[in-house]
């Protein structure tokens, strides 16, 4: 078998993954950008003068932690609703290795099992393991 | 100026940023900064945040086309992406410990290396190239499409890739960019990936590696609703615009017009870093 046939072997399996793979991250950026805009609206009605963005001085913890932005998305509050959007982007990419994770065991390749096991404790550890 | 003035502006802004980095291939990202921070006088920490998140936008857009098409190697992105996601990791944390103008030199530096890198990109000499040994063990040879059909090619140099997408890691979690121009240069010119597979891989890694830094952003209250909202949006429907008209011509002139903003806007920074002024 020569190398190119070989690769085409390993193609076909792999081109599903790659479909599927596709499908999730639009998805996940276009429910994304809905949120967003649906936020942004409600947020241009309610706060007539912009932020002074000068000076840093950090969001409120309730627009930062993933608990608190669900409660404001929940009472359709603009801010709320646009950080649930970006936190949906944030974990468009994240679905997309924990969907990774599972064609490659049902390829039964267990290297790249690992391997994206461990980028996904790495991507864990900097969404959920702060302090 | 109210509220819906000031984010249209930056919608207006983030658009042209989008178009014109999804028409050259150098990512609308590396613009934001600069254009929040010197023209809209944000805090360069808030424009970070704000250019992070778009990062993620258009990568995902976009690699959702080329990954279906074919062109990515799915197996060199995952495995690298271990190396950009630690350094995404410590960029990140590094960047909470710097000062506003620090971030703004080291900014305009990188920024400078990467239009410099991008204007002179070329795909390297394709020859006879063998598996390297960890390559093989990874299975990362694969093939990807051209005129004649499937074309199949070797993957060699991984470590020395890795060690490149750590540091490009670090660079996209410090200053919120895509880091693209690190990427391809890990991929083509040290794993002697083709040059389309080695974008497109690119690409499809930023997602991620912005993904890990974006958390920590977001947790630090660093991504502000107000400004994220108009950036994400412009940059994501001025990426989508330019994805549809991309065609080679023009590009050519367009890419070294934007190489030379993108100088501009890297020695303002610099400027303004060590004057003080951001």
């Amino acid at each position: 078998m020569s190398d190119l046939e070989a690769t085409e072997v390993v193609r076909s399996a792999e081109q599903r993954m790659d479909e599927w793979m596709g499908r999730l991250l639009q998805g996940g950026v276009t429910l994304a950008a809905a949120l967003v805009l649906a936020g942004g609206i409600l947020y241009l009605l309610r706060h007539p003068m912009p932020m002074n963005y000068r000076q840093f001085h950090g969001e409120p913890q309730d627009l930062r932690s993933i608990r608190g932005i669900f409660a404001n998305a929940k009472a359709l509050n603009g801010p709320g609703l646009i950080q649930l959007g970006l936190l949906v982007l944030i974990a468009t990419p994240v679905a997309r290795v924990v969907y990774s994770v599972a064609a490659f065991a049902a390829q039964k390749d267990w290297k790249y099992v690992i391997i994206t096991l461990i980028v996904l404790g790495l991507l864990c550890y900097s969404l959920f393991g702060q302090a | 100026m109210n509220t819906a003035e000031f984010s249209a502006l930056i919608f207006v802004g983030s658009c042209l940023a989008g178009f014109l980095g999804a028409l050259t291939g150098l990512g609308g990202g590396v613009v934001i900064v600069p254009m929040l921070t010197l023209l809209f006088n944000v805090d360069i920490k808030y424009a970070i945040g704000a250019a992070l998140i778009s990062v993620i936008a258009t990568s995902s857009g976009a690699a959702a086309a080329y990954v279906r098409e074919g062109y990515s190697n799915v197996r060199v992105g995952m495995f690298l992406e271990i190396a950009t996601t630690i350094g995404a990791i410590c960029g990140a944390v590094i960047s909470l410990y710097l000062r506003a103008p620090v971030i703004a030199v080291i900014f305009g530096a990188v920024l400078l290396y990467s239009a410099f890198l991008s204007y002179r990109q070329k795909p390297h000499a394709r020859g006879q190239v063998e598996t390297g040994r960890l390559a093989l063990w990874l299975q990362m040879d694969g093939s990807y499409p051209t005129a004649n059909g499937r074309e199949a090619y070797h993957v060699r140099n991984v470590p020395q890739g890795f060690g490149l997408m750590y540091i490009a890691g670090v660079l996209s979690g410090l200053l919120g960019i895509g880091s693209g121009a690190v990427k391809v240069l890990a991929m083509d010119q040290a794993m002697k990936l083709p040059f389309k597979v080695s974008t497109t891989t690119s690409n499809f890694m930023i997602g991620v590696t912005a993904a890990a830094s974006a958390g920590i952003y977001l947790s630090r209250g660093y991504v502000d609703p107000g400004l994220a909202m108009p950036v994400m949006l412009g940059v994501l429907s001025g990426s989508l615009l330019g994805a549809r008209l991309l065609t080679g011509a023009t590009v050519k002139v367009l890419r070294i017009v934007f190489a030379v903003v993108i100088a501009a806007l890297a020695v303002e920074m610099i400027f303004n870093g060590l004057s003080g002024r951001i």
